[in-house]
């Protein structure tokens, strides 16, 4: 995953606000989350960025998957342990008696399921890192020891 | 010798007994080289042991020592300790569990665990065991005081503690057992339970407690006699035996390389749903129906409670205990 210092060293650094924003930095937080796309910065659109920019686009290409919330789930490395089903909060109380106490799902409310040996995310809308009373949740990310979920 | 059993059900185990039996064979499985010492004490009820229904409502301090069991067994975090919400333990992990991992390595267990791992060096387990029962009883330790008293704080504060002892520290005390034993006496809110490898190894330690008072290694004489030399280990080293019946098990796999050549001049029969290498050396290899699978029966959890498992899926394979049955009849 990109950190926002390294893209801004691929921006031009100028501070023109064409793309809108006040700062090249500030470009650089709205590009990592999403919020912007690369060609909304014209200057880099020049011939002499050409590279800057291919850089750039090849850096964002992990965070392109995300969610509305910004969580990435990396297929190759879910074991399948079912970890984050069982301890994402939103999951025990759509599904008490199912995900909440250890067993499979029992209803399609929850936002993690395990399909074919990997997790999938669903109603999203439903995670508490989404929408206006939004809160920094780590409850998914904590108990999975590969690093599979990830939030951009 | 008759070796294994422990992938088969309880029936077939059942069976393997009695032809161990009728031939005057030695019977062992592979707990001789696995947790069979602490199951033993277990069943001699040497240590408090529970449910892992009971972990999942009430436990509140889990103890992962010398076991990944992230890795080593199917989902039992989230299943049955760490993360669910039990009856008395609602609020989540966050805030009703702490987990404790103690290993060699910072296994995936011990990444969950985070803040609260405990590397200790190779065979140094006993001496843990040591300097934390001097903890609980009130003195400094000798060997890292600071952890290890904030550690025996943590134990001494728990309502109903878990120790899952894995295989890492039971070959690590495997000359002094006990050492666990007094550390569980210590410890009164603890329960001990044994992370067993094959699904049905308690199993066939029960049946076989319950039939000769000893969990493995044993040789029916009229009377059936246990030592050390009818474990598989000493019995091939010693070349002792002059055939095996190995039934779900894969002992070319798992024994060390010096010991397994004697397999090579004896007669190997081999019941097995897969093919394995022992099953490839063997002169006479029958396949079976998986059990939990293509035939069902019962089975003993790591816990000591019996499972009853579906048969899933039609097929035309004999069970074990079919098969032992018959060769039960011809015997």
């Amino acid at each position: 995953m990109p950190t926002v210092m390294e893209l801004y060293q691929l921006l031009p650094k100028t501070n023109c606000k064409k793309c809108g924003e006040s700062t090249c930095m500030a470009f650089a937080v709205a590009l990592l989350s999403r919020k912007k796309k690369v060609p909304e910065c014209t200057p880099i659109l020049d011939e002499s960025f050409k590279k800057q920019k291919e850089k750039l686009e090849s850096l964002l290409i992990p965070t392109a998957g995300a969610e509305e919330t910004g969580m990435i789930v990396h297929p190759e490395l879910c074991t399948g342990c079912g970890n984050c089903v069982v301890a994402c909060p939103v999951d025990v109380a759509n599904d008490p008696h199912g995900a909440g106490t250890g067993c499979a799902p029992t209803n399609d409310k929850v936002i993690f399921k395990v399909i074919d040996g990997k997790v999938v995310a669903f109603n999203i809308k439903e995670c508490r890192r989404f929408g206006k009373n939004k809160v920094l949740c780590y409850a998914c990310i904590d108990p999975c020891p590969t690093g599979a979920i990830e939030f951009v | 010798m008759l070796f294994g059993l422990d992938n088969s059900t309880s029936e077939a185990q059942a069976k393997g007994i009695a032809l161990a039996k009728k031939l005057n064979a030695a019977i062992d499985d592979t707990s001789s080289f696995c947790q069979g010492q602490l199951i033993e004490r277990a069943l001699l009820k040497k240590f408090r042991t529970c449910y892992l229904e009971d972990v999942r409502n009430n436990a509140d301090v889990l103890v992962y020592w010398g076991s990944d069991a992230q890795d080593s067994q199917p989902r039992p975090l989230s299943r049955f300790s760490v993360f669910p919400r039990g009856e008395s333990r609602q609020r989540g992990y966050e805030e009703d569990r702490l987990a404790i991992a103690i290993d060699v390595r910072e296994s995936n267990t011990a990444k969950i665990c985070k803040g609260h791992f405990y590397r200790i060096p190779l065979r140094g387990d006993r001496e843990f065991i040591l300097a934390l029962m001097e903890a609980l009883s009130g003195k400094v330790p000798k060997y890292d005081p600071k952890r290890i008293l904030e550690l025996a704080g943590f134990l001494k504060k728990a309502q109903f503690g878990v120790i899952f002892a894995g295989i890492g520290l039971t070959y690590s005390i495997k000359d002094d057992i006990d050492v666990l034993v007094s550390l569980a006496q210590m410890l009164p809110n603890f329960h001990v339970m044994p992370m067993v490898g094959q699904y049905n190894m308690r199993g066939f330690n029960e049946a076989l407690f319950k039939e000769t008072g000893f969990v493995n290694s044993v040789k029916f004489d009229g009377k059936p006699v246990h030592d050390n030399k009818y474990s598989i280990v000493e019995a091939l080293k010693a070349k002792s035996i002059d055939a095996l019946l190995v039934v779900g098990s894969d002992p070319l796999s798992s024994l060390p390389r010096s010991v397994i050549s004697h397999l090579a001049s004896i007669p190997v029969i081999c019941i097995d749903p897969c093919v394995t290498l022992t099953s490839k050396i063997a002169q006479v290899t029958i396949p079976a129906a998986s059990s939990g699978f293509e035939c069902g029966g019962r089975a003993v959890r790591m816990d000591g409670k019996v499972i009853e498992i579906p048969k899933v899926v039609e097929n035309q394979y004999l069970s074990d205990e079919d098969i032992l049955d018959r060769i039960l009849d011809v015997v």
